[in-house]
């Protein structure tokens, strides 16, 4: 069985922001919510990289442990997914998660924010494949169709990879060979525990 | 070997020791000249980019480690610009621990409640009931006034639905989900935190008008060192004076409704207002201490409950009714009682005479005739 992954390589980077449109108008993310972001480190300074980051389906996930109704579960391919129908918005998940992923539609005054929202590696939710209900709630279910998350489909310089972890781990591998310097597999360690 | 052969090894033995160093300092020295001859050219060099010092990428690296943020051109409420968020990990492990170690918090509480139970349990059992000595006096005097008793009686109440609610959110998942199901816990959870972040407010601003109405009769005198020496003579052995509030009365107040008090509501409105953009390790820290400070006082919140009902005969009605048996005022509360009566208020009869109501407290309290 595959474990799936996200794989940013900075080396290519360009910042052009497509893979995070690419998910919000495939999957009509709610207003204010983002389910992948492009932050730039050192924005102006020599070094400046920019890593396209969502969520990356940890290993031993931060937010299902902490979630007061236990409402994550992972798929056989390692992909954490979420039921919105038992979500009570409180925010821990938010809190615990490493790398921001889990996001609400709002941010008010008693602790208000709504059904939290995160990337799903493009695999739906706990509903039917391809129905409405996991359509609004989840967006589409491309894992089902047998592809792979748009973001890095859509990616003009191939730098996020998503798909099996032994795979991308492997081409990125190579491109690091080929191209020299230092492997840099950002996150990976948070998430999995582990580096390529 | 003679005495002058051995001040011959010495000086020899000093001599190398000497050349050693100024080797190691002229090894270090001269090639600094050459920094120097650089500076005189150019001025100070700048650490950063073309000296070795520090590496730009190596040095962005560190910083996405360690939560350092960047910029990001995303919006919305949540949308964060850090790359990795370390205090996330330390705070799940805190409150839900991981796999084979147990969460700390749940720990602490759960058996912090516990023991207070278990040694309320024991202390009823050897004890028993602190009864009025000598029975009722069948006469009255006002304690509290209607607008303590309405006070009181609200943050009690909150106190408890907001006690329910909160451990629930902590607790269910390992109690509660087990009985009512994934689907329904969720929808009692639901309600749970809509109550527990709507209630919360209200009991605040009703707990600080209860530290300021009470902070009068709680000041720490002598008399309350004495009360506890002895515990008001509740393991037996004769009774300590007391005013209004006794010496255990008092660490209620200021440890209990003061400090836990304020620790929980504080960080409550933390928690309860994502809006003001507080970030998620200051929400983090502000949840284990809402917790933790929540449960220590649910702890002492206990002992209190037992103390004002079952352990302590004549005690509650002061708070229903606002009056006391002059008999429980005189064991309990002497030096307080002997005031009362300085100020010249009469202790009526406990039945209302023909009917009517007892004169009500708010009449008579603090007024001196
Ligand atoms: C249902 C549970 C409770 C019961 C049965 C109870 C009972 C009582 C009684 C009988 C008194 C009067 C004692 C006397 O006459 O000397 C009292 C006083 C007091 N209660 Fe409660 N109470 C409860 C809950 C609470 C809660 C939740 C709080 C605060 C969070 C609280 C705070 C106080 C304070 C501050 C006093 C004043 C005496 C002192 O400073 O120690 N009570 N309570
Ligand atoms: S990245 Fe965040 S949301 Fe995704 S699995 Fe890990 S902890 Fe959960
Ligand atoms: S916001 Fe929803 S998914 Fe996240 S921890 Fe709370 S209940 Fe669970």
């Amino acid at each position: 069985m595959a474990r799936m992954k996200f794989l940013c390589d900075v080396e290519r980077c360009i910042e052009c922001h497509a893979c995070v449109t690419a998910c919000k108008n495939e999957h009509e993310v709610p207003w204010g919510v983002n389910r992948r972001r492009v932050i730039v480190m050192d924005d102006g300074q020599p070094g400046e990289k920019a890593i396209s980051v969502a969520c990356m389906h940890c290993s031993d996930a931060p937010c299902a442990a902490v979630c007061p109704v236990d409402c994550f579960y992972q798929t056989a391919d390692g992909i954490v997914l979420h039921d919105k129908d038992l979500c009570i918005g409180c925010g821990y998940c938010f809190y615990a998660c490493p790398f921001g992923a889990p996001q609400y539609p709002q941010q008010t005054a008693f602790g208000v924010r709504g059904k939290m929202d995160k990337c799903t590696f493009c695999a739906g939710g706990p509903e039917e494949p391809h129905s409405e209900a996991e359509l609004t709630k989840y967006g589409t279910n491309r894992i089902a169709e047998g592809k792979l998350p748009l973001c890095a489909e859509m990616c003009a310089t191939k730098a996020l990879l998503a798909g099996d972890g032994d795979v991308i781990a492997n081409i990125y591998r190579k491109r690091v060979m080929r191209r020299g310097g230092r492997p840099q597999s950002w996150g990976w360690q948070a998430a999995y525990g582990q580096n390529v | 070997m003679t005495f002058s052969d051995k001040t011959v090894a010495k000086r020899r033995w000093r001599a190398m020791l000497y050349s050693l160093l100024a080797i190691i300092a002229l090894a270090m020295i001269l090639p600094s000249l050459g920094y120097v001859a650089a500076w005189a050219q150019s001025g100070p060099m700048v650490i950063g980019y073309e000296s070795r010092d520090s590496n730009p990428r190596a040095d962005m690296w560190r910083d996405a480690r360690q939560s350092v943020a960047g910029t990001t051109d995303q919006s919305g409420p949540y949308t964060t610009n850090v790359l990795i968020n370390n205090s996330g990990e330390i705070w799940r492990e805190i409150r839900s621990g991981r796999e084979g170690v147990p969460s700390p918090l749940k720990r602490f509480g759960g058996w912090i409640m516990l023991l207070s139970l278990a040694a309320i349990a024991v202390f009823f059992a050897v004890f028993g009931r602190n009864k009025i000595e000598g029975g009722r006096e069948g006469l009255t005097v006002p304690r509290w006034t209607m607008y303590e008793r309405v006070l009181h009686w609200f943050v009690a109440i909150t106190f408890i639905v907001l006690g329910i609610t909160g451990l629930s959110l902590l607790f269910g998942r390992t109690v509660l989900i087990p009985v009512l199901g994934a689907r329904g816990f969720a929808a009692y959870a639901q309600v749970a935190m809509t109550v527990h972040n709507f209630v919360g407010p209200a009991f605040g601003v009703a707990l600080v008008l209860m530290i300021i109405s009470w902070l009068g009769v709680n000041i720490p005198k002598r008399v309350d060192l004495e009360w506890l020496k002895t515990f008001g003579g509740y393991f037996g052995g004769g009774h300590a004076p007391s005013e209004k509030l006794n010496g255990g009365e008092k660490l209620w107040y200021w440890i209990g409704v003061v400090g836990l008090g304020l620790a929980v509501v504080i960080t409550g409105f933390i928690l309860d207002f994502p809006n003001f953009g507080q970030d998620r390790a200051t929400m983090a820290l502000a949840h284990v201490i809402h917790a933790g400070a929540a449960m220590f006082w649910i702890a002492l919140f206990f002992g209190h409950a037992y103390m004002g009902t079952l352990g302590t005969e004549g005690a509650l009605e002061g708070m229903t009714t606002g009056r006391v048996d002059t008999a429980w005022a005189k064991q309990h509360h002497n030096l307080w009682y002997a005031q009362l009566l300085e100020q010249g208020v009469k202790p009526m009869p406990a039945e209302p005479p023909r009917g009517g109501p007892p004169p009500s407290a708010k009449s008579v309290t603090g007024s001196s005739t």
